[in-house]
């Protein structure tokens, strides 16, 4: 006999047989859930799961060296052990850098630094905490690191200038990618990785970058790596192998030194360019880490301007040292031949003007020998003014003066050779006078120290060379190497010869105007030509008082000293350029500094001391 | 009728006896899935006993002879200690409040003699009893009158407030949770349950305008989980990833990625079934879940068998109790509902969860051995 079931018992069992099917349901619903998660979307999990544990970091190469002709390091890379952050495997950043600087010190700049990157960068590109740290440090930083996710210790490189300053407007110098750069590839934002800003730095950036490389690593939850799974070697960056010859350049700047100055060696054949030295220089490895304010200031006020590569963006009158350029426009033009003779009375009356000769007393009459032997500015005012600007500057062009050159410098100058047209075209008249002034190189015309140089290259080898630091990069030889490889000028050998006897004549012969810029050697001798450029214009009150002394004028004042020359005379190889600003007398101060150059040229004889490119020279790296 | 009870009642006697009435197959189940939680944990440890798997499962043994002890306990003198054991977990939810430890931005546990407790779990065991032990007394006809509801609905209200104030919103929801179904299992009317579930929207909203940040942000990242892939989210992603890598088969036992190698988080705790399902793949998370259907609708089985309405209630509200968790656990590993600190019981890591629960079984098997028990609907000891 069965007990009837309460009525207390029959719900019971109703709603709790409701409820079991209800639990049934929802564990079988989650049931579902698990085999669609499973199954159905494995596939795309599994993928997640190995982005998850497999960690891929972009490896930062190795900026290319630049090395001088035989080998010796310009600029190299140091060995930088270092602490990053990579900011997505550390949960908590400020704890985490808390806790870093508790280890490791960070200064205000440091921390604007981090932060600045943090904002900036994506999360899988670390950020780098701290440089150049001691074994010390990176023992007590490995004894924190559990208590540091995300922080891992690297070894990269840090660009290195064993030269200094010595160099610093040639090769330049490097600094961390600005956002500019970071748009275009934001490759460049690993740690290591350095933009070119300056010099040739700059100009073969992309080659010295070389590309990065790639490592996977298999890594846990904070990042701990559990072993590398795939590794992609990076390209070093190319090396740079220039035609400079430290040594030289080194000469080349002992002569320079306390002057504001530059002064340029080249190969007069090829064009390679032996030394270049702008004084004062900078260091250049301060812009690596940023450059402080107060040191801004000091460049920016100084008078010398060190950061401004004068040899190839300083721009001075050439001065005298144009006058072989005025004088070779005559001849080509016909309005002088080498033998007319033109009477100095001391000055030139043009157009009611009065146009006077360095020499109060004139230089009487002279041929185009003595015209530049003596740097007659009343027998060039006259040869400008029978030829016309015009072709004066067709000329100076073809020689290389105020117009662009093929250096492989960012920053280089143009300068300028004034015409008729350039003054229209600035809604200015151009005078019969400003044709003379021409004729020596003063008035509107501006060029640089490197253009000098080629221009005497140039008047020396007859060809058109083009002035170039590069001779190999990445191993390959660059072009340019020969002679032949640059065209005639198409001057005709006579014309040519005439110019290079006066410039001969400017420093042998008796008379001339820089007897200090011979050479004691015995067979080998130098031509040139003296240049002083006013930067000032001389007040005819002060010219006519006859007590009239640049050099007691305040130094920047004072005319520039320019000197242009090449050797030897009879076979040339080399050519130079001077430029001292406000050296005042050329013939005092730039022929002597030339002929020293020349000397220490001559000497070392750069031409025929060099590697093959590619070819390591045992040398400090 | 006389004759039926004597019948009925005679086996129960003496404790050999009652041994032998204890539910074998049931038993058995809980220790199959202790036995998963110890090859998981042994796992969670990188494959090794300590620390997880050798304590978790000292407290497994301590916890099956506490079990036993239980199930010999008859139900008259359970529903005695309703109310003593009630009011002990308020005092406790009270306690905890102002010396419990932090964790997680909630205060949730205290240290009595070097043991953690979580006083929340331990409530939900005593709400149950006490719930059972009144509904036991009131009879059916008269809870059609809202009146008798009052009263076993301040008893739920109490707990539950004080749990969501620690805050522990998941824990909290469970109580609540199993409170409504005792309620519903006592004979609430139908009209009774559609008047109380006319105000939960208007209460929702304001329970999320009390909720602490920790916690909606939990909602929030429930939402958008892609959002914060290193931030709240990280949890529910990486345990998707986890599961979804171990496919159908697993990555094989101690050779999960993501859990060996510490992507997934808690993986010894909350997210311990994920590291299952990663290594076992969807044949071992099936059998897992399997095995807690059967112990879920074995409890409910169990209820269903039992003679008084006391130790019907009791092990339903047991059997819901873990139900829920399990429910909570598994929707939260699988990104289904906001991550909220629920373990799965008997498998995760921890003492205080594991041995509640495991309480709350040796009062189910109690039920079970003492079924064919009537108890008087008024004590005759008085209460």
């Amino acid at each position: 006999m069965k007990r009837p079931e309460s009525p207390q018992r029959a719900v019971f069992t109703r709603r709790a047989l409701v409820m079991m099917a209800g639990q049934a349901g929802v564990l079988g619903v989650l049931a579902e859930r698990l085999y669609s998660l499973q199954v159905k979307e494995g596939p795309k999990y599994a993928k997640m799961a190995m982005a998850n544990r497999i960690s891929t970091r972009q490896l930062a190469p190795a900026r290319g060296r630049i090395v001088d002709r035989t080998g010796a390091t310009l600029a190299g890379n140091k060995v930088n052990w270092r602490a990053l952050l990579l900011p997505e495997q550390t949960s908590d950043l400020g704890l985490t850098l808390r806790r870093f600087s508790a280890i490791m010190p960070l200064d205000a700049r440091d921390r604007a630094r981090i932060e600045r990157d943090m904002h900036r960068q994506r999360r899988f590109i670390p950020v780098v905490l701290h440089d150049f740290l001691t074994y010390d440090d990176m023992a007590r930083i490995a004894v924190a690191a559990p208590d540091l996710p995300g922080v891992l210790i690297d070894v990269g490189t840090t660009r290195l200038y064993p030269q200094g300053g010595l160099l610093a407007h040639v090769v330049g110098y490097v600094a961390p990618a600005g956002e500019d750069d970071l748009a275009g590839n934001p490759l460049l934002a690993l740690p290591g990785m350095r933009v070119g800003r300056a010099g040739l730095e700059a100009w073969f950036d992309t080659a010295l970058q070389g590309h990065a490389g790639s490592v996977r690593m298999e890594v846990n939850s904070v990042g701990r790596v559990l072993g590398e799974t795939d590794r992609q070697e990076g390209v070093p960056g190319a090396e740079l192998q220039l035609a400079l010859d430290l040594d030289l350049q080194q000469a080349v700047q002992r002569h320079l030194d306390g002057q504001s100055a530059s002064a340029v060696v080249m190969d007069c054949r090829n064009g390679e360019v032996l030394a270049m030295v702008s004084n004062p220089s900078f260091d250049p490895s301060l812009f690596d880490s940023g450059v402080s304010a107060a040191q801004w200031q000091a460049w920016s006020v100084d008078p010398r301007t060190p950061l401004l590569n004068k040899a190839a963006a300083g721009l001075y009158p050439p001065g005298s040292t144009f006058k072989p350029a005025v004088a070779l426009s005559a001849l080509a033009a016909g309005t002088l031949s080498p033998h007319d003779r033109i009477n100095c009375p001391g000055y030139l009356d043009v157009g009611g003007s009065r146009f006077h000769c360095w020499r109060k007393g004139g230089h009487g009459s002279l041929d185009l020998h003595g015209g530049i032997k003596n740097s007659c500015d009343v027998f060039f005012y006259e040869v400008a003014r029978r030829t016309g600007m015009e072709a004066i500057a067709d000329h100076a062009h073809q020689l290389g003066l105020g117009t662009a050159i093929d250096i492989e410098l960012p920053h280089a100058r143009e300068g300028l050779i004034p015409t008729p047209a350039w003054r229209r075209r600035h809604g200015h008249h151009w005078n019969g006078g400003d044709t003379i002034v021409s004729g020596i190189g003063q008035g509107y015309i501006q060029v640089t120290p490197l253009q000098l140089a080629t221009y005497a290259s140039r008047l020396a080898s007859g060809r058109a060379v083009q002035p170039h630091l590069a001779r190999s990069l990445g191993g390959a030889a660059t072009a340019g190497r020969t002679p032949e490889h640059w065209p005639p000028l198409g001057i005709p050998d006579a014309q040519l010869g005439a110019i290079r006897a006066g410039m001969f004549a400017v420093v042998n012969d008796p008379g001339g105007t820089a007897p200090k810029a011979r050479l004691p050697l015995g067979g080998v001798q130098m031509a040139g030509k003296t240049g002083s450029a006013q930067v000032r214009r001389v007040s005819r009150a002060a010219r006519e008082g006859g007590h009239f002394d640049s050099s007691k004028l305040p130094w920047e004042y004072r005319p520039h000293a320019l000197f242009i020359a090449f050797a030897p005379y009879d076979a040339p190889q080399y050519a130079v350029s001077v430029v001292i600003e406000h050296g005042n007398a050329a013939a005092e101060v730039a022929a002597p500094v030339a002929r020293d150059i020349m000397m220490d040229t001559l000497r070392r004889d750069p031409a025929n001391r060099a590697t093959a490119p590619g070819q390591r020279v045992a040398a400090a790296g | 009728m006389i004759s039926g009870r004597r019948l009925l009642r005679a086996p129960a006697r003496g404790p050999l006896a009652r041994l032998g009435r204890i539910n074998w197959l049931y038993v058995l189940l809980i220790c199959l899935l202790g036995g998963v939680g110890y090859a998981a944990l042994y796992s969670a440890g990188g494959g090794a006993p300590q620390p997880y798997a050798l304590p978790q499962t000292i407290r497994f043994g301590v916890g099956v002879l506490m079990m036993l002890t239980l199930a010999m306990l008859p139900p008259r003198l359970l529903m005695r200690l309703a109310w003593p054991l009630y009011g002990l977990s308020l005092v406790l939810l009270g306690l905890v409040l102002h010396v419990g430890h932090v964790g997680k931005g909630a205060e949730r546990w205290i240290v009595i003699g070097g043991v953690q407790l979580q006083p929340s779990e331990f409530a939900k065991i005593a709400l149950v009893l006490v719930l059972a032990a009144y509904f036991h007394r009131i009879r059916w006809e008269r809870l059609a009158n809202p009146l008798f509801l009052l009263p076993p609905a301040a008893m739920v209200l109490l707990p539950v407030a004080l749990v969501l104030k620690e805050p522990n919103l998941g824990t909290g929801a469970i109580t609540g949770l199993v409170g409504l179904s005792l309620f519903a299992a006592a004979g609430m009317r139908l009209w009774q349950m559609v008047a109380l579930a006319l105000p939960l929207p208007v209460l929702a909203r304001l329970a999320y305008a009390h909720l602490h940040d920790y916690q909606r942000a939990r909602i929030t990242t429930f939402l958008h989980p892609e959002q914060d892939h290193l931030g709240a989210g990280y949890n529910i992603i990486q345990s998707k990833i986890a599961l979804g890598s171990g496919g159908l088969w697993g990555q094989g036992y101690l050779h999960g990625t993501q859990g060996q190698l510490n992507f997934l988080p808690e993986k010894q705790t909350d997210f311990i079934f994920t590291m299952i399902a990663e290594e076992f793949g969807l044949v071992g998370g099936l059998s897992v879940i399997g095995l807690l259907v059967l112990l879920v609708l074995g409890g409910m089985l169990m209820a269903l068998r039992a003679r008084s309405q006391f130790g019907r209630l009791l092990a339903l509200g047991i059997a819901m109790n873990f139900f829920l968790y399990c429910a909570v656990n598994l929707s939260m590993v699988m990104g289904v509902i906001p991550v909220g600190g629920v373990p799965l019981p008997l498998v995760s890591y921890g003492s205080s969860a594991m041995l509640t629960v495991m309480f709350g079984f040796g009062l189910l098997l109690s039920v079970y051995v003492h079924r064919d028990e009537r108890l008087e609907a008024r004590d005759p000891d008085g209460l």
